[in-house]
């Protein structure tokens, strides 16, 4: 029997959250390991032997050991091609890499745990928060700059892409850990009202990931 | 085809081995990152974006290195710069993303500028060396059981295209030594003999400064 894909993750990480959309509209199922990442456990010996380089997400696919959400994400809509993350237009595929960088290179870098732990000790909490704000506002402005003119119901046309997967989880974390809204850009704020009519990307947030801990009351 | 570049910009370099590898002519016009001429008005009507690497192909605009080597391999895909194996496919995305967001990223000029102006020198210099560490022990256990010749075997592809600008870079800008990192030390020593590697270098750009060379 074949084995079950296991996807290690942890609730709140925006890159978990990418794979777990894309393994959602592929209709994959998998094994949600969660790896706690305020608690360091992605550097337990056990998850290291997994994954020598202690980072979620990782796909565990067989032998094949896979990390990074883009590369996931690629190796998932190449071994299964429907529905296909990627258009057919060269230009289309372009735009959804280009968002995809934008977002992984420009804003999450930034915004990440280890990154405003050390802006934070180095200085103080408000040179920290004015780093993250700035971060993400650069790279919505260069955002919305080049969705505007492509953009349909979703990011890039009319179906969901590559572009979406990273935007929806940007967007999301963005204004739960950092109370930023993306209504400043119209056509982000546009886009992300459609994914929230859509189960697969609800039922792909983090607060409903098993190692989400239980909502205060 | 138009390709908006800096001498120096990791980004644009990576751009320039794909072109040259694949046998690309193109129109090289530089932009001055550092007089800020990604800014300049004229510059924003072609690429809204005010970065480099931009790609003009006709009326197509593209900016972000992956994003222009992926489509200059989709639309010219000889030779191909992914293998056709799933699992090495991915670990050139993987080494591709280490260095995209993982190293570059922390060491980029607005964001140098930055600490400099509200922490210090060494800070700036503490925080790349440590970026570069972590990206480069990262990319050492990525590749070292299947680099071959090149990063991920015998042929060059995408994952070299990034490996090689940043070792580069980390030599070169910020005196980082390889000794801890036997693959990709061997794997920069196999770009020398490369002409679409040594062409796309920065001092061997239009725009770099004479003395550089």
């Amino acid at each position: 029997m074949k084995e079950k894909l296991k996807l290690y993750s942890y609730w709140r990480s925006s890159c978990g959250h990418r794979v777990r959309i894309a393994l959602s509209l592929k209709v994959i199922e998998y094994e949600y390991i969660p790896v706690n990442l305020l608690k360091g456990e992605q550097f337990d010996p056990d998850f290291m032997k997994i994954n020598p380089m202690g980072t979620v997400p990782a796909l565990v696919d067989g032998e094949v050991v896979i990390t990074d959400s883009f590369a996931i994400i690629m190796y998932l809509d190449e071994k299964y091609p429907e529905p296909p993350l990627l258009p057919r237009d060269l230009h289309k595929r372009a735009l959804n890499y280009q968002v995809a960088s934008i977002i992984s290179s420009g804003i999450q870098p930034h915004q990440n745990l280890a990154v405003i732990r050390y802006i934070e000790e180095k200085t103080n909490g408000e040179e920290k928060i004015a780093w993250v704000n700035n971060a993400i506002r650069k790279g919505y402005t260069a955002l919305e700059k080049l969705l505007v003119n492509y953009a349909g119901i979703y990011a890039t046309g009319d179906e969901i892409y590559l572009a979406d997967l990273f935007l929806v989880a940007q967007v999301h974390g963005a204004m739960i850990k950092f109370k930023i809204d993306v209504e400043p850009y119209p056509t982000l704020a546009k886009c992300y009202e459609s994914y929230k009519e859509l189960s697969v990307f609800e039922d792909a947030v983090p607060a409903k990931q098993p190692d989400a801990p239980a909502p205060m009351i | 085809m138009k390709l908006y570049s800096y001498w120096r910009s990791s980004c644009a370099h990576r751009v320039r081995i794909a072109l040259s590898l694949k046998g690309l002519e193109y129109e090289y016009i530089p932009v001055n990152l550092l007089k800020g001429e990604q800014s300049d008005p004229d510059f924003k009507k072609i690429n809204p974006m005010g970065t480099v690497p931009a790609l003009v192909d006709g009326d197509v605009v593209i900016s972000d290195s992956l994003a222009i080597i992926m489509y200059l391999d989709e639309k010219y895909p000889e030779p191909p710069l992914l293998p056709p194996d799933l699992h090495k496919r991915a670990v050139n995305f993987q080494a591709s993303s280490i260095v995209l967001s993982g190293i570059q990223p922390h060491q980029n000029l607005g964001v140098l500028k930055f600490i400099e102006e509200k922490i210090n020198s060494e800070e700036k210099t503490a925080w790349v060396t440590n970026a570069i560490t972590k990206g480069f022990t990262a990319l050492e256990k990525l590749l070292v059981s299947c680099a071959g010749k090149h990063a991920t075997g015998d042929e060059v592809y995408l994952a070299d295209l990034f490996l090689a600008p940043q070792i580069y870079g980390a030599i070169n800008r910020f005196q980082i030594n390889m000794e801890p990192y036997p693959t990709l030390a061997k794997c920069y020593e196999s770009y020398k003999d490369l002409p679409a590697f040594q062409n796309a270098a920065p001092e061997k750009q239009p725009d770099a400064p004479a003395s550089t060379s």
